[in-house]
Parts: C-alpha cells; sequence; structure tokens
C-alpha cells in the first residue's frame, strides 16, 4: 500500500512529543499550520517506506472553541488521514479517554497507544487492555514513548487498519441516543455510515462551524432543533452539557469493567514533591530560588569570576573569538591577499564584528534555552504559572510570562524566544510586545552614560528604569487588554498541573537546539543583511560633492576643502577641529531631518538621532555611538570611552544643554526613556517576528513600542518644563492630550470578555 | 448554593451543576468537571489565587473566578 498517513493526536502531557520524535527519528519538519502559530510538525516513520505522521496539537477535546482544537479538527475533517494514533495517558486514563470517544466519532480508523503502561505497574494498578479495546472497538498497543518500547507495534497495527472504516462503539443515554439517531435520519443520511454520528453529534451541540459547512434547509434546521430541545428539557441542561455529561458517565462505565486502582488514595512521589513546591509558604521562596539558579547559570557572573554562570563564561569566549581573532584575523589575511580595502572593512567590520555581536550570546541562550527546557519538561513551568497567576493576569498576561521577562533583564531575544512557552495567544503576543520594556543587559551601558554624564552617577536614574520598565509593561497590559485586538479570547482559566518527572533527555536537547538554531539562522541572514547595510550607510557618504568612503574623502585635501569644512561645521554649529567624517555619511543625513521629529522631547538634534539609529543594531551601540560623535579633541578612538569618559560626558552635558535650551538633564532623561522603552535591537525584532509568525503583528508590535516610547518622553519632558516653569505650550497641549488618553484607556470600564473567540 | 470557590481546603465535594455557558463552561467540563463528580480540594497558590484540586485522578488548576460557576454540595 503506498502513502499511509497517521495523524498523531492526544492531550497535552501525554508523551505526545516524545512518541512522535521515536516515530520519526531526526526525518522531521517543523513549521506552523496555514495561517495560525500552532506549531505543525511532519515526519516520516522510520523503518518504513510511504507512512508519514502528522503531529496534532495536544488537546483535550474537539471543541470548536481554542485554535488548537479547530486545528486539529479541521485538519482531521478535511484531509481524513488514514490512520488516527491516539496516544493516551494510562496513569491519567479516565481524562484521556475523553478525547478518545470524540476520536472515535470521526470514522477513521484508530490504533490507541496506552503510554506510560510501566508507571501504572509500578504503581501497582490494573488495566485491562483486551477489554478496552473489545468496548472501544479499536486496536491497543501499550507502549513507553520514552524507552522507545512497542512503538514498532504501534505503527504495525497502524498500517494494518489504515484504509478500513471505524464505527464508534460507544452509546449515550436513552433520550440522547433517540435525538441522534433522528438527526442522522433527516440530516446527515446521504453522508458515508461512518461519519454519520460525528455530525449528528456536532449538530446537536448546535456547533457553529459544522452547521455553517452542512448548510442545511431552515426546515430541517427547525425539525432538528425540536429533537434538541426535547432533549434538554428532558436532562434539564444545554445540548453541548449534555453530550460532554454522556461522554464522561459512559467512560466511567468503562473504567469500572477495565481497570483496577490498587491504593486509593495513597500519595506519589509527585504529591510530595508538589506538597513542598507549592507549599503556602515555601512556594515563593523556591520559586525564587529556581529563578536565581536559572539567571546566574545562564546570564550571571561567569565561572572563573566569583560566578557560576556557564553561559557568561562561552559568551565572553566567543566574543573575544569574534571580536578579537576573527575581526583582526580577517582583516589581516584580506590585507596580504591584496582585497581592496572596502572589501576588507565590510567583511571585518560590517560582517564579522556585526553578526559576531550577536552570536556571542548563543552560548548563554543555549544555557538558558536548556534550563527552561528542563523547567517544562520536568513539570515546574505549569506550577510558575500556578504561583504567578493572580499578579500577571491583571495585566492580561499569564503566570508564564514572568519567565520571558526575567530572560528579558539579560538580553531580550532569548526573553522573547522564551515566551514561546505560553500555550495561550493572547497571552503570548501580549508577553512579546511587553517583554522588551524591561531594560536588557544592552540598555545598561545607555543608563550608566546618562546617569554618568548628566547626574552625577546618581543611582536613582538606574533604579527608575527598571520601575519604569516595569510600569511601561503593567500599563501596556492594561490598557492592550481593552483594546478591540485583544478583546474576545480569555486566557484559559484551567489549567492540568502535570504529575512531576524526570525530564527526558532527548526532549531537552531536542528542544534546546531547535530554538537556538532558528537564532543562529536568523543571525546568518537578517542580521547580517542590517549589519552589511549600517555599515555602508555609516561609513559612506557625499563629500563636497564626491560620493565615497568618508574618511577617504575627508584626508583628501582637494576634495574636504578647508573652505568646505568650515561651512559644514557652521552648519552642524560644532568648531571645524570637531567635525568628523561621519557627519558626512549617508546616515547623518538621513538623521539630521529625522532629528526634527524629536524635538517635542527635547533632544531633537542630530546626534542624539545618529545613537537612536545605531541602537537599532544594538543598543550598547547608542553607547559607542556618542563614544565617536561626542570624542572631540582628544585624538582617542571610539571604543576607549571609559579613558576619555569624563571628556565625553562633558561634551554630551554641554550639548543636552544647548540644544534643550539649558534643560540638559530633563532632555536626556527623555533620551533615555525613549532609547529604553522604543522598537528593540534588530535582533529582538527579529526574534519578535519569529514568534509572532505574522507580519501584522510584528509590525503592531515595534510600532507600539516606538510610539508609546515617544508618547512617554514627550509627557516626561513636556511636563518637566512646565514644572521648571517653562512650558512649551503647543508640546504641552500635546502631551497633556497623550496623558488624558492614556489614563482614559487605562481606566475606562472594561468587562472581562467570557467568550472564547475562534478563528 | 454552595460553589467550588466556597469549599474548603481538604474537603472532598461532589459537583450538583454547572452554570454559566458557552466556551467557558464547555473548556470546565472538558477537564472533567461533569454532573455528580468527586473533587478533592488540595491547596490554595501562595497569592490567594487559583486553587488546585484533585479531579479523576489529576490535577488542575482553576480560577477562582471559574471555580464559582462550579455549584457543589
Amino acid at each position: 500500500m503506498a502513502g499511509i498517513r497517521i495523524a498523531l493526536a492526544g492531550n497535552p502531557n501525554s508523551g505526545k512529543t516524545t512518541l512522535f520524535n521515536a516515530l520519526t527519528g531526526t526525518q522531521q519538519f517543523v513549521g506552523n499550520w496555514p495561517g495560525v502559530t500552532v506549531e505543525k510538525k511532519e515526519g516520516k516513520v522510520r523503518g518504513q517506506k510511504d507512512v508519514n505522521v502528522t503531529d496534532l496539537p495536544g488537546i483535550y477535546s474537539l471543541s470548536p472553541y481554542t485554535l488548537e482544537e479547530v486545528v486539529a479538527r479541521n485538519y482531521l475533517i478535511d484531509e481524513r488521514p488514514d490512520v488516527i494514533l491516539n496516544i493516551v495517558d494510562a496513569t491519567n486514563l479516565e481524562r484521556n479517554l475523553y478525547l478518545t470517544t470524540q476520536l472515535a466519532e470521526l470514522g477513521i480508523p484508530m490504533v490507541i497507544a496506552l503510554n506510560m503502561m510501566d508507571l501504572v505497574r509500578k504503581n501497582g494498578d490494573q488495566i485491562n487492555t483486551k477489554e478496552l479495546s473489545r468496548q472501544l472497538g479499536c486496536p491497543i498497543v501499550e507502549i513507553s514513548a520514552l524507552k522507545g518500547d512497542g512503538v514498532d507495534e504501534a505503527v504495525k497495527a497502524c498500517v494494518s487498519v489504515a484504509g478500513g472504516k471505524m464505527m464508534p462503539q460507544h452509546s449515550f443515554s436513552g433520550a440522547v441516543d433517540h435525538a441522534l439517531a433522528h438527526i442522522e435520519e433527516v440530516a446527515v443520511h446521504d453522508l458515508p455510515e461512518e461519519r454519520q454520528r460525528w455530525y449528528a453529534i456536532k449538530l446537536f451541540e448546535r456547533d457553529e462551524k459544522v452547521l455553517e459547512k452542512l448548510n442545511l434547509s431552515q426546515s430541517v434546521r427547525d425539525h432538528i432543533e425540536k429533537d434538541i430541545q426535547a432533549a434538554e428539557k428532558e436532562l434539564d441542561d444545554d445540548a453541548e452539557s449534555i453530550i460532554t455529561n454522556e461522554r464522561y458517565v459512559y467512560i466511567g462505565g468503562l473504567m469500572k469493567g477495565c481497570y483496577k486502582k490498587k491504593n486509593k488514595g495513597q500519595m506519589t512521589a509527585s504529591d510530595k514533591i508538589d506538597r513542598v513546591v507549592t507549599n503556602r509558604w515555601l512556594a515563593l521562596p523556591i520559586f525564587a530560588l529556581v529563578m536565581y539558579l536559572v539567571y546566574a547559570l545562564a546570564m550571571g557572573a561567569p565561572i572563573g569570576d566569583g560566578g557560576i554562570s556557564l553561559g557568561t563564561f562561552l559568551t565572553d569566549w566567543t566574543n573575544d573569538v569574534f571580536g578579537g581573532w576573527l575581526t583582526d584575523g580577517s582583516r589581516s589575511v584580506m590585507e596580504s591577499l591584496g582585497a581592496a580595502e572596502w572589501l576588507t572593512g565590510l567583511v571585518s567590520d560590517g560582517i564579522f564584528a556585526g553578526v559576531g555581536a550577536v552570536l556571542g550570546f548563543v552560548p548563554q541562550m543555549l544555557v538558558l534555552f536548556l534550563l527552561l527546557c528542563i523547567l517544562e519538561d520536568c513539570g515546574y513551568m505549569a506550577r510558575i504559572a500556578f504561583i504567578m497567576d493572580r499578579i500577571f493576569r491583571r495585566f492580561g498576561l499569564s503566570g508564564k510570562s514572568f519567565i520571558p521577562m526575567l530572560v528579558g533583564t539579560g538580553c531580550g531575544v532569548p526573553g522573547v524566544m522564551a515566551s514561546r512557552t505560553i500555550e495561550n495567544e493572547r497571552d503570548r503576543r501580549m508577553t512579546i510586545m511587553t517583554t522588551c520594556f524591561i531594560p536588557c543587559g544592552a540598555k545598561l551601558p545607555i543608563i550608566g552614560l546618562i546617569a554618568g554624564a548628566l547626574f552625577g552617577g546618581a543611582t536613582w536614574v538606574a533604579t527608575s528604569a527598571y520601575f519604569i520598565g516595569v510600569a511601561a509593561i503593567v500599563i501596556s497590559g492594561i490598557m492592550l487588554k481593552k483594546t478591540k485586538m485583544f478583546a474576545g479570547d480569555p486566557a484559559p482559566f484551567v489549567m492540568e498541573l502535570p504529575a512531576y518527572h524526570v525530564p527526558s533527555v532527548g526532549n531537552v536537547l531536542r528542544g534546546t537546539w531547535e530554538r537556538g538554531w532558528s537564532f543562529i539562522k536568523r543571525a546568518g541572514t537578517v542580521i547580517l543583511i542590517s549589519s552589511i547595510v549600517l555599515w555602508f550607510l555609516q561609513g559612506y557618504g557625499s563629500v563636497n560633492g564626491k560620493f565615497g568612503n568618508v574618511e577617504e574623502l575627508y584626508e583628501d585635501e582637494t576634495v574636504a576643502t578647508e573652505e568646505y569644512k568650515e561651512a559644514k561645521a557652521e552648519q552642524m554649529g560644532v568648531p571645524v577641529e570637531e567635525l568628523s567624517p561621519m557627519d558626512d555619511s549617508v546616515l547623518a543625513d538621513i538623521a539630521t531631518p529625522v532629528s526634527t521629529i524629536f524635538k517635542p522631547l527635547g533632544f531633537g538634534s542630530w546626534r542624539p538621532t545618529v545613537a537612536t539609529v545605531t541602537g537599532l543594531i544594538a543598543k550598547e551601540n547608542v553607547v559607542g555611538t556618542f563614544g565617536v560623535l561626542y570624542n572631540y579633541e582628544a585624538e582617542t578612538e571610539d571604543d576607549e570611552l571609559d579613558e576619555e569618559g569624563s571628556q565625553i560626558w562633558t561634551n554630551v552635558e554641554d550639548d543636552f544643554n544647548k540644544i534643550s535650551g539649558g534643560y540638559g538633564k530633563l532632555a536626556a532623561f527623555s533620551f533615555m526613556l525613549f532609547n529604553l522603552l522604543c522598537a528593540p535591537c534588530f535582533a529582538a525584532m527579529g526574534a519578535i517576528k519569529r514568534e509572532m509568525n505574522n507580519a501584522k503583528w510584528t509590525w503592531f508590535a515595534i510600532g507600539y513600542m516606538c510610539v508609546f516610547a515617544y508618547a512617554i518622553a514627550l509627557i516626561v519632558w513636556q511636563l518637566g518644563r512646565l514644572f521648571a516653569g517653562a512650558p512649551q505650550i503647543v508640546g504641552l497641549i500635546f502631551a497633556l492630550a497623550v496623558l488624558a488618553f492614556m489614563l482614559y484607556m487605562v481606566f475606562r470600564p472594561y468587562k472581562e470578555a467570557t467568550k472564547l473567540a475562534s478563528r | 448554593m454552595k460553589t467550588l470557590r466556597d469549599a474548603k481546603i481538604g474537603d472532598t465535594v461532589k459537583v450538583v451543576k454547572l452554570h454559566g455557558e458557552g466556551a467557558v463552561k464547555r473548556r470546565i467540563m472538558d477537564m472533567g468537571l461533569t454532573k455528580g463528580t468527586e473533587v478533592f480540594i488540595r491547596k490554595v497558590a501562595p497569592l490567594g489565587d487559583p486553587v488546585e484540586v484533585n479531579v479523576r485522578g489529576y490535577e488542575l488548576s482553576i480560577r477562582k473566578a471559574d471555580a464559582e460557576m462550579v455549584e457543589v454540595q
């Protein structure tokens, strides 16, 4: 038989991913389901010819309400795979069989893979597999996905039943069965026999998606409605609940005949662990300790420097390799080969320095993802959501949003990527949009520079940056959750707390590598291109009508004549000796007109503007750019900011005072706020794009951050001027209008949505 | 009317009826909280919400606002 398609279906936490990996080995393709950000995995079954398996999202039911369920449902109904492999967690049989009864109704041949039977036996419990198989009307194979036991048998069973039909064996109580039989007769009798049951039940449940699809005449619909109402009246419940109830009643009967529990009420090892870990008093301290360890191991002080962080240790090493000998090495190799100077500059300063700066994060990220995968696989992640849920849901986030934000204090890129553990799409999008408000490691130098240059190194500046970051998350969360874009799908309010287990090495390594690799791939594409473009923009420009490398042109006195330099210096408002070749670069040409938009924020001058733009490459570039742009008098190179710090700081202070008409501190604070809150670096924007998997949402997220940053800086600068007794009337009116709008958005009445929207 | 929200830690209660409608009700029922089910109240989260209950042999976390929809005895 050629081309068997197996659909792998089952509850979350039933070992589905592990089984999928065991089935396919390395032959799998990860993507997304068309149009939605639910992960789609496909693969070839190893050792078999022409047997493909599709991993459906982990679901509890085939209701039409959540994205995952709709995706799974549509695939099963529209694509009709040849066989369903239903993985069932034997340690949680009752609830897992609930999905099984729904899958059985589809009429597609089914095989049940009963997972974790070894644990059931270890507990001394018994499951009569033969009887269960007889009652459900489909083969059951006992497997251990983790050890790989029984997987081949499951595949064989799938191949043997593929192409056949499956008739659901389970029945409901008299009134319901009667109504269903009637609906089958009047509405769906021309469909193939094995599919009638599914459609009859969906019609009974008044499932809108199915009603739409079947396109029944009004008289038939009225007829069905009468049957439904009669059953509803008899059983005193709504139709959907009646079906759900009936399923569990049926399963309850099934369990009595097939399942024997040895010790009722005895605590399992998982229960004992959980009693300590989520204890009313110990939960928060343990949580703080776990988070501290994750942070310290992945991005804290490095090993050998008083810390325990393997990640930072390796990142420092990678930075040495890229920043040191790959950049310098490639330069000397290219020079010795006699390559053109522009090519050498492009390769060494553009590509190796730019991409290297990003790749340097890889070791830290791999360590971090490894730890997060362990936390997720062992079952602690669900407990984090349990512990933190109360705080975060007020801001439209979920308990799991804590991790991305914590990670975000180190670097926004892994922070955004850590949001993948949030199943709910609304919560995940909200988390992605707000995570970058937390000052990341690369933003700290900006804070240090502003605090040092204008505030005499006052610590409150840094503290306020964190408070403002947290406040930005809270305010954004409240404002956004009330908007139409986020209305409609509330977070899942019921969540399974899976039993703890030792994480599987394979799963953890695979998860770590998948996330790490998608980052590395991006560094090779998006970041590579933006590094090249920006290197070009800041190195090239037209000097006195001649276009080329600005440094070379400045050395050529026939091009950069004294008159030209004087005119240019006057135009820029600096003495001639302070003029740098970069002032004529394309970047400066672009930045100068753009700087007008920052006038209402108090720092509308080209230098801070260029710094803001270069901050998009990497936030620490803001400081580096200041180093270049404010490095007058001294002959030092750009990155010797520390030695020449005081000189540059004085220049920064003078310039900010000059451009702001004497309110330098206020302007600098406004500048800092804008840079902390606006669009993150390209690497983080790439991460946002990857996780949103949707152009509209990506741009909305980045646009929102920029607008929000602009609004906050505007309010701070304009109100600051007002309190200083020197208001700028037009700007102040705008600032007050923005403030009023934000207050309205935060405090406007809002009713928590109770209906899950479906797409 | 006594609801799941009012039940004390350590209690075992029986579901009488589910109030509310639509997706939220369906979701609670999908997770196994149906008429006649026994529910053991395991614990409350450190910050007072949500509640952890044991139902049909597994652990479920449910927010108090939603537990209010489950009538018990």
